[in-house]
């Protein structure tokens, strides 16, 4: 068999198992509910009836393992459960299921963190190379003080001192990025300029640090001089030479920030009332919502692990050293 | 901010491997007390303005944190006007959406604030540091054990773990403490892990061991000194961390609770200042920001100055 082909499907194997163990470790944190759960979520009036209820129906009087396979068991067939907020064991209205709130959020959150990576990317690529082509020269040190300034700071800061200048001292953006399914796709981007435009903010300060890191570190190497000493032009030393080797680390710098971005994501939404799906899980950790949480978990978690495992992949298939781990 | 802040220590790290001969005479084990603080000011001499301006601005965040009453005009949530107060006159900021003063609140939420951060990056630093020295000194299964288990709470994303713990155990101080904390000891043990097992394998713990040593000795005795360089650049790093998330969290309203005064939820309950093109707001978070960037200035200069790395910057 193919050696890499062979390393690839070891590596998504691992992913699985990682993946199995995190969901594990989602579903058991309802194990971990405290006692007095039920009453917290029903209010002190509830009655023992309901309390016992609301339990039966959660789940907790069946034991833990047969529960897990359920749960999973339905989040393979794309069912997360219902929704506690509108339970039916809260006043008997009719229960939202988890999915139907989920969907169109998750929409939203890829459309926005899918604006930002394609304006981030590139750039973050460029500033990164051209500050490990020109290091330690005025560039340089410019662009080092501010990506290290600008990674310090929280999300929160830069969200709103944008917001403040750019849409309510000079209304150039909309301030609040309320967006509808029916949103045309020009308008749609307009009114996410400023949420992305934070989040390409914060992406690219770290994706351009790391870029120049990683350069840098190659163009440091024994056969990068040696090209350089037998008189290669510069830009065929990059191209020729350092590019090649430099794919796996610039897909772990790119794979790393991506998902960065899935985390990043819920705080710049809060800001701009955009509903995503980060707003939705804060909303729902604060409500208490346990499915809701855990089923906002997963998705961002198999997302992180998704890029961590994509960024590996590429890192296997552009460097065959790594078929033969020392 | 955090996932990629440590990958890219770790980028950075990885290629200047730490020169353990080097850092290890400047250890306080080794030197006078007095020699540690003249070596402390020679360093000092030579420290850039970046990281000058880190120690000052950090020496007056903790002056402030611990003279808080002192100085704060009035008490911390002490309803002292009308609500949204223009800035001047008796409120030199003005104040927030309770009619108390801004001002007051800035200063005791740099105690609380600061405080909060400190005690979990600490409690952090304990778990993950005695664990991360455990598993490099034991080997084997144990540490096998350990780091698959801590491998596996590092697939979930940091803030999005925090929250779905926080949803279980509901936002209480002590519990935000204890699940940062806890949350955050995965990257310190990973850390201390990797620069101990350097230590581990040297002559002299093995001298140590054959004598008999216990394993309190050596963790804390043999290999603990010759570590912790790199583990006082960390604690900085981690501090910064840890103090944006709970501001995050604080933010999102799920961290510190009213009415404690605290920069994160400051932000959040004035922010609607915001949309009349009022600054207020950002006052707060400038305070955080402010700190973190002092912190990570000395850090950086720090790592800089540990590691030896005279052209890596």
């Amino acid at each position: 068999m193919n050696p890499i082909l062979k390393t690839v499907l070891q590596r998504l194997g691992l992913g699985l198992v990682t993946l199995f163990l995190v969901s594990i470790v989602i579903f058991s944190a309802v194990t971990m509910l405290p006692g007095d759960f039920a009453t917290a979520i029903l209010g002190q009036s509830a009655t023992p009836e309901t309390v016992a209820a609301f339990q039966r129906q959660i789940g907790l009087d069946r034991p833990p393992v047969l529960r897990y396979l359920f749960w999973i068991g339905g989040v393979l067939q794309g069912n997360f459960g219902e929704s506690f907020s509108s339970a039916g064991g809260l006043g008997g209205g009719h229960a939202r299921t988890v999915v139907s709130l989920i969907a169109p959020r998750l929409k939203n959150t890829l459309f926005l963190a899918s604006f930002a990576a394609l304006v981030a990317v590139p750039l973050s690529l460029i500033l990164g190379m051209l500050a490990a082509l020109y290091r330690n020269s005025i560039f340089d040190r410019l662009v080092n003080l501010v990506t290290l300034t600008s990674i310090s700071v929280p999300e929160f800061f830069i969200a709103y001192i944008l917001m403040l200048f750019l849409a309510v001292r000079l209304p150039l953006f909309y301030s609040l990025a309320s967006v509808s399914p029916e949103t045309p796709f020009l308008e749609r981007v307009a009114r996410c300029a400023l949420p992305a435009l934070t989040l390409v903010l914060v992406i690219v300060a770290h994706m351009m640090r790391m870029t120049r890191a990683a350069i840098i570190n190659l163009l440091a190497s024994p056969y990068i001089e040696t090209a350089r000493l037998k008189g290669v032009s510069p830009g065929r030393i990059i191209f020729r030479h350092a590019l090649p080797n430099a794919w796996a680390p610039i897909a772990t710098v790119i794979a790393l920030n991506l998902a960065y971005l899935i985390v990043g994501v819920v705080v710049v939404e809060v800001v701009f009332v955009y509903p995503g799906i980060g707003q939705l899980m804060v909303d729902s950790v604060s409500a208490r919502d346990i499915p809701v949480v855990q089923a906002c978990a997963l998705v961002f978690a198999v997302t992180y692990i998704g890029f961590n495992l994509a960024a590996d992949i590429v890192s296997i298939v552009t460097n065959p050293r790594l078929l033969r781990p020392r | 901010m955090s996932l990629s802040a440590e990958e890219l220590e770790t980028l950075g790290r990885e290629g200047a491997p730490l020169p353990l001969a080097e850092t290890s005479s400047a250890t306080p084990a080794l030197t006078s007390r007095r020699g540690v603080l003249q070596t402390v000011w020679r360093a000092l001499k030579t420290a850039p303005l970046t990281a000058w301006f880190g120690l000052i601005v950090i020496l007056a965040y903790a002056f402030v944190a611990i003279f808080a009453p002192l100085i704060a005009p009035f008490g911390e949530s002490a309803v002292v006007g009308n609500q949204y107060e223009p800035w001047g006159g008796k409120f030199i900021f003005g104040t927030d959406q309770l009619g108390r003063d801004m001002l007051s609140r800035l200063i005791y939420g740099a105690r609380n604030t600061i405080g909060i951060a400190v005690l979990t990056t600490g409690l952090s630093f304990t778990i993950g540091g005695v664990l991360g020295l455990f598993a490099a000194i034991v080997g084997g299964w144990t540490d096998q054990l350990l780091s698959r288990a801590i491998d596996m709470l590092m697939a979930i994303p940091q803030l999005i773990f925090a929250l779905m713990l926080l949803s279980i155990f509901g936002s209480s101080v002590p519990n935000l403490i204890v699940i940062i904390a806890v949350l955050d000891s995965t990257r310190v043990f990973r850390l201390t892990r990797a620069v101990a097992m350097n230590v581990v394998v040297l002559d002299f713990v093995e001298a140590a061991r054959l004598q008999g040593e216990k394993l309190g000795w050596i963790m804390s005795r043999e290999v603990l000194p010759n570590i912790l360089p790199p583990l006082v650049a960390e604690f900085g790093l981690r501090f910064c961390f840890v103090f944006l998330t709970i501001s995050a969290l604080s933010f999102l309203g799920l961290g510190i609770q009213p009415p404690t005064a605290d920069w994160g939820s400051m932000v959040r309950e004035n922010a609607t200042l915001i949309a009349y093109g009022d600054v207020t707001p950002l006052l707060p978070a400038g305070c955080i920001a402010l700190l973190t960037i002092a912190v990570n200035f000395v850090v950086d200069w720090f790592l800089h100055k540990t590691s030896g790395l005279r052209d890596e910057h």
